[in-house]
């Protein structure tokens, strides 16, 4: 061994790695852990907004139809597209996390796959559901 | 009198709190019981959106889909009052504030819930 004390007490400061709250690199990994608690934020609204609904059809045809009206109105349905966007991400994120919960699909490799599947599959089924709920099916 | 024994020699022994875990369970189970009925619930939706009100009522009298959305209703609320308290706790630091957050959160996820629960009712047992 040739290096000096000193430059092995620095070289194992370099390589130390850092804590993993700090954000030192955009990841997809971590992309989707922090898009689910925003979309469950975000589905926390939703949530009130069925419940409103709920409540608009026990109010009677006047409120429901107020209602309808509100949901159907360009930011309504801006919001509730935002919504299921929301909702099929959260909900292919939170199987990820189940199967997480069981202790498969650690692997970095596997982890990056599954983050990026669970992105497309929230825009894609979002974007599915609105098509088929417009123009398919009457 | 004053003890001197630690924290830790006083619980040794006595076995786990049996309730750590509680949350926990409960939003897996929970999230996994919402994967399905959201599921159905978006079926639903569609032809609920194009029924307009004779629709929905007509929708609703049925005890199949009244117990769905209500079982819906119930689920969420408690999902989504225990991933809201785990987002103000994480955050927020200050103590009044996060009380007053934690207490705010429970009165509106028990208010939504009243609230979505007593609309079913009314509409699945009120006149056609």
């Amino acid at each position: 061994m040739s290096d000096s004390p000193t430059e092995h007490a620095a070289a194992r400061a370099a390589d130390r790695p850092m804590s993993p709250f700090l954000i030192w690199r955009w990841h997809v990994t971590m992309a989707t852990s922090i898009l689910h608690r925003a979309t469950g934020a975000a589905l926390y609204l939703g949530a009130l907004v069925l419940v409103g609904w709920g409540a608009a059809l026990a109010g009677g045809p006047g409120a429901y139809g107020a209602y309808m009206g509100v949901l159907g109105s360009p930011v309504g349905l801006v919001v509730l597209a935002g919504l299921s966007v929301c909702l099929f991400f959260h909900m292919a994120n939170g199987i990820r996390h189940l199967v997480w919960d069981f202790g498969a699909g650690f692997r970095p490799r596997t982890a990056d796959a599954t983050a990026w599947l669970v992105l497309a599959f929230g825009a894609l089924a979002a974007l599915g559901y609105w098509a088929y709920a417009l123009l398919g099916a009457r | 009198m004053t003890s001197y024994r630690t924290p830790l020699s006083r619980v040794r022994g006595l076995g786990a709190a049996k309730q750590g875990v509680g949350d926990f369970i409960v939003q897996r189970v929970s999230g996994a019981a919402l994967v399905v009925l959201l599921l159905w619930g978006l079926a639903s939706a569609i032809g609920l959106a194009r029924g307009g009100y004779d629709g929905a009522t007509r929708w609703l009298h049925a005890p199949l889909n009244a117990a769905g959305l209500a079982l819906i209703i119930v689920v969420a609320v408690m999902h989504m009052q225990i991933g809201m308290r785990e987002i103000i706790i994480d955050y927020i630091e200050r103590t009044s504030t996060k009380a007053a957050l934690l207490v705010l959160n429970t009165f509106i996820a028990w208010f939504a819930g009243a609230l979505g629960l007593l609309a079913v009712v009314i509409v699945a047992i009120g006149s056609r």
